[in-house]
């Protein structure tokens, strides 16, 4: 049930924002992230936003990812 | 030696990326009561079976709710006998369901942890600011630090790690697990939902207990912080206030449950419709509650052979209850673990132990 999606804030009208999740526009309230802006990344759950993501520990995640998808290709390799 | 994932959508990934298959012997993953739906008692259901057989209400709630079986009852069944029971994605849907129809009584079924309170708390807020006094809430949300110490504390589990939900985390901050950790000396590390942030969590717990040191980590720091979203915890505080509550199959853990506070106690269904206080129908349990034995007498919440409560506190495995994949599966499920997408049998079953 806790699932939350990240989504990109296209508009803002007031306490509510218009999102992209995965592709499909929705509605998301943005009552519990005032700062969230179009462009924002924003987490959602069940119509609200409950937080902006942020990009540079984001980011690091996925170099971290990265890493880690590339040595297990490195890995395949030598068991080839 | 035991970690437990607390979070039911934690359980759900780990068994779709087949994470218990590759980690070391010796170290077992748990799943613990993180699915809300699993551990709302049998009581809130029948509330809203019994408040949907009045025509002029409308019984609103989110779809894993509908199957869950209570008695000989479910949401679905009386709904296929006509009462008005209405799927929601979000309760701000309700809101706008009762603007357009102020004479009917629309009551939500709240269940879920602090990633799903704050959104109750704001519905009740939109309701009072448009003057809808239609609008009624069936309160069942539930706190999940309570329930890690009554875990923690628990002699017949011995935990030795949390792998702590990502999403409630958002909200609460990595900052609340210090006094778990510190009080129990185990580690506490929040993760996100990919196989990678997973991994990164166990590894950080690992390393942890090695090392002999507990503390409390964060490998979800992209959007996890350590006072976690101060505006959430301040609406949930303004209309809500802790409470004794019971968990299904589990019993009645102090401080876990929330009720309304008194200027916002006309938007609670149970007092709006007279119906006595749930935890007063739920069987009392003895404090910790995990400490009672596995056959403790819950009768009153489970079907004869579920196991789900052991299954919730992660006393015995999913496969090691006899119902598992025979009587009990997704289409015809005994219990709450298997009726729900999250539940812990459903995972097991759906994905294989």
């Amino acid at each position: 049930m806790c699932l939350a999606i990240p989504g990109r804030v296209l508009t803002v009208e007031g306490a509510t924002g218009i999102v992209e999740l995965g592709g499909v526009r929705r509605k998301a309230s943005l009552q519990l992230v005032p700062e969230a802006v179009p462009g924002s990344y924003v987490l959602v759950h069940a119509g609200f936003a409950i937080q902006v993501i942020d990009e540079e520990e984001a980011k690091e995640t996925l170099d971290l990812f990265n890493e880690y998808f590339a040595s297990l290709e490195e890995g395949m390799e030598e068991e080839r | 030696m035991k970690i437990m994932e607390v979070c039911g959508t934690h359980t759900m990934a780990i068994a779709r990326f087949g994470i218990r298959s590759i980690l070391p012997e010796g170290l077992a993953l748990i799943s613990g009561p993180g699915c809300p739906v699993c551990v709302t008692p049998s009581s809130v259901i029948r509330q809203a079976l019994d408040l949907s057989q009045r025509v002029e209400n409308t019984i609103v709630t989110f779809g894993d709710m509908m199957r869950v079986p209570t008695g000989n009852q479910t949401l679905e069944m009386r709904k296929a006998e006509g009462a008005d029971i209405r799927i929601v994605y979000s309760v701000l849907d309700m809101i706008e369901m009762a603007k357009k129809d102020p004479d009917r009584n629309f009551v939500f079924i709240s269940v879920g942890f602090e990633t799903t309170t704050p959104g109750t708390a704001l519905a009740v807020l939109e309701a009072e600011k448009q003057e809808l006094e239609n609008v009624f809430f069936l309160l069942a949300n539930r706190r999940v630090i309570p329930a890690l110490h009554a875990l923690a504390a628990a002699p017949d589990i011995q935990i030795r790690g949390f792998l702590c939900p990502g999403h409630v985390s958002v909200i609460i901050g990595y900052g609340a697990y210090h006094d778990i950790s510190e009080r129990y000396s185990i580690p506490c590390v929040v993760a996100g939902f990919e196989p990678v942030d997973i991994l990164m969590a166990i590894d950080d717990i690992v390393a942890r207990i090695a090392q002999g040191a507990a503390g409390v980590g964060n490998a979800y720091g992209r959007v996890v912080t350590e006072s976690g979203n101060s505006r959430a915890l301040e609406i949930m505080d303004r209309i809500f206030e802790p409470v004794d509550a019971p968990w299904r199959g589990i019993g009645v853990i102090p401080q876990s449950g929330l009720t309304f506070r008194r200027e916002y106690e006309h938007f609670d269904a149970l007092r709006k419709f007279g119906i006595r206080h749930m935890a007063i129908r739920e069987p009392a349990v003895k404090q910790p509650a995990v400490k009672q034995p596995a056959n403790h007498d819950l009768s009153d919440d489970e079907p004869a052979g579920c196991r789900c409560g052991d299954v919730l506190k992660g006393v015995i495995l999913p496969t090691e209850c006899a119902l598992f994949g025979n009587r009990c599966t997704p289409s015809t499920p005994v219990g709450p673990c298997m009726v729900s997408t999250e539940g812990s049998c459903a995972a097991y079953y759906k994905y294989g132990a």
